[in-house]
């Protein structure tokens, strides 16, 4: 995916790509935190057929919603490449040791062999948490091993 | 202490201001033209002269000016000015000749002689950077392929305002050509300085000003730019220019927060500048020179279409992306005030504030409407040509359609 960028004297920055369908699409960057993005019209490049203002904030928001997305995509990717790899998303449960304790306790690494690759908590995604990561009931551990592997931290977290 | 009169009148104009404003906002054009007409109703020969408050308006108005172009430099920085001038000179230059001919020709054709010449050339070239780039985020042309374009000339625009205002002064000062070549070699000498400076150490610039409280931040950056304004006319070089330095010297966070704080005082006497220059134009001056300003508003608007036209395609944009890019380009306003302003306060050609007077009230009203009208037209025109040619003039989608959707 190429990106050009152009500078907007007074305003801020534009870049811009081609999608894979033909379909332009820029983000204006205003020095102000506001951001627009624009879908440009199909007949002519020039011109803005759609343009969708956010604020800082919503532009963050929008971020986090395109990239926790890809996240999860990523990983069945991963999954789908490594003949013999499972994922497993292992909710924990009521009755679960684990709420308010790290994740370097569990020791699911080295106790099943299988990692713990993202926690999916409410609509956010934590990619790649680290070591003193501390879960909370109803997070969604996201677990990438053989499948006894997998099994095993399910029947972990489940118990402890 | 004037007493309660200044405090009456003063405080009559300005909710005056507020109301015209409002009805400003209503009919979505700029309020700028309101405010002339304003000034004009309160002048001499007006509807309801003012008395006590001439003197008052006219320090508010210098005031008004200095902030004008101290937020104009605010809006760039250093390295944004210098990477235009490398990329945008073409186009600022043929900007320059298309557009101050028609105000140089007819100064000339009316034996006006060479300084209003100078005058009515700057007040035809200059475009109002403001009225532009609010029509730009109005009409949602912001993330528009040519509004790079447009952006550029009014920076090549401001810039040469740099170079031009002190040229101005010297010859309005009737130091003649030598004096004039010699503020312009301390103008084009001052402006190299400070973007040298702001490039290089616009950081202490911005430490020696940066202040976490906010009043004390206001009141450092309006002193010094009320400062640097003073010792630039003292130089003679125009406060205006001093001012726009500033501003360019400022640049990053600290401008966007001096941005902020200043847009409130700035609009205040932005707006007194305005009426400040309607007072001094007497209403009964207009008719002799409506003729005039007509002919000069349709060569206004010709020539700044034809430049936006021609860079935007030479950038590569398509015909509705010109279009837009020459409807634009159209907006006369602050800057051309200024100009006539300075004008009239040296004492120059009497025809000169009516006629920019009536010239700016036409733009300023007429642009942004040309500018709504232009993408319809070329939607027409568009809808009309693939009519004609069938289906064919769409281009050809790039990639076959797949139905499946990829991950």
């Amino acid at each position: 995916m190429e990106v050009h960028r152009t500078g907007l004297p007074g305003i801020g920055l534009r870049h811009e790509f081609v999608t894979e369908r033909g379909r332009r699409v820029g983000v204006v960057s205003h020095r102000t935190g506001r951001r627009e993005v624009v879908i440009y019209d199909r007949q002519d490049p020039d011109t803005a057929a759609v343009t969708l203002t956010l604020s800082a904030e919503e532009a963050d928001g929008m971020a986090e919603l395109l990239a926790s997305a890809r996240v999860v995509e990523r990983i069945g990717e991963l999954h789908r490449q490594v003949e013999g790899l499972v994922t497993e998303q292992i909710p924990i449960v009521a009755g679960s040791p684990y709420p308010g304790r790290a994740l370097g306790d569990t020791r699911a690494r080295t106790r099943t062999g299988a990692s713990i690759v993202a926690v999916v908590r409410g609509n956010e995604v934590v990619a790649s948490p680290r070591p003193d990561f501390v879960f909370q009931a109803g997070d969604v551990v996201v677990v990438v091993g053989t499948a006894d592997g997998t099994a095993a931290v399910a029947e972990l977290l489940a118990r402890g | 202490m004037h007493g309660s009169l200044l405090l009456v009148e003063f405080g009559a104009v300005l909710l005056g201001l507020g109301l015209l404003g409002a009805l400003a906002i209503k009919f979505r054009i700029s309020p700028i033209p309101l405010y002339l007409l304003a000034g004009l109703a309160f002048g001499q020969g007006g509807l309801l002269p003012l008395g006590a408050t001439e003197e008052f308006i006219a320090t508010g108005a210098e005031i008004g000016v200095i902030l004008l172009l101290f937020s104009l430099g605010l809006e760039y920085t250093a390295p944004e000015l210098v990477g235009t001038l490398r990329t945008s000179a073409v186009g600022g230059l043929l900007d320059l000749v298309l557009n101050a001919a028609p105000g140089v020709i007819l100064a000339v054709l009316l034996g006006w002689g060479p300084v209003a010449a100078l005058v009515l050339g700057g007040v035809t070239y200059v475009t109002s950077s403001g009225i532009a780039a609010k029509v730009l985020s109005d009409l949602d042309w912001i993330g528009n392929r040519e509004t790079p374009v447009v952006l550029s000339l009014l920076v090549m625009e401001d810039l040469a305002m740099a170079l031009y205002l002190p040229i101005l002064t010297a010859v309005l000062a009737g130091t003649g050509l030598l004096g004039g070549s010699l503020a312009l070699a301390i103008a084009a000498g001052t402006v190299t300085i400070v973007l040298f400076i702001a490039v290089r150490y616009g950081r202490f610039v911005e430490a020696f000003v940066d202040s976490p409280s906010q009043e004390v931040l206001l009141l450092k950056i309006l002193g010094l730019t009320v400062l640097v304004a003073g010792i630039a006319q003292s130089l003679q070089v125009s406060a205006a220019v001093g001012a726009f330095l500033v501003g360019i010297a400022l640049s990053g966070p600290l401008a966007h927060t001096a941005r902020n704080l200043l847009s409130p005082l700035r609009d205040l006497f932005a707006a007194v500048f305005f009426v400040f220059f309607g007072l001094s134009t007497n209403p009964a001056d207009l008719p002799p020179v409506a003729a005039l300003a007509v002919l000069l508003a349709v060569a206004g608007i010709a020539t700044k279409y034809a430049t936006g036209w021609w860079a935007a395609r030479r950038a590569g944009i398509g015909r509705a992306g010109r279009a837009r890019a020459g409807a634009a380009m159209i907006p006369r306003g602050e800057f051309n005030i200024v100009i006539a302003g300075l004008a009239v306060a040296a004492g120059a050609h009497a025809s000169l504030g009516p006629l920019a007077a009536a010239y700016v009230l036409i733009l300023a009203i007429l642009a942004p409407l040309a500018a709504r009208t232009v993408e319809p037209l070329m939607h027409r025109a568009r809808d009309r040509d693939r009519r004609r040619d069938g289906p064919t003039a769409a281009p050809a989608p790039s990639q076959p359609h797949s139905h499946h959707i990829t991950a």
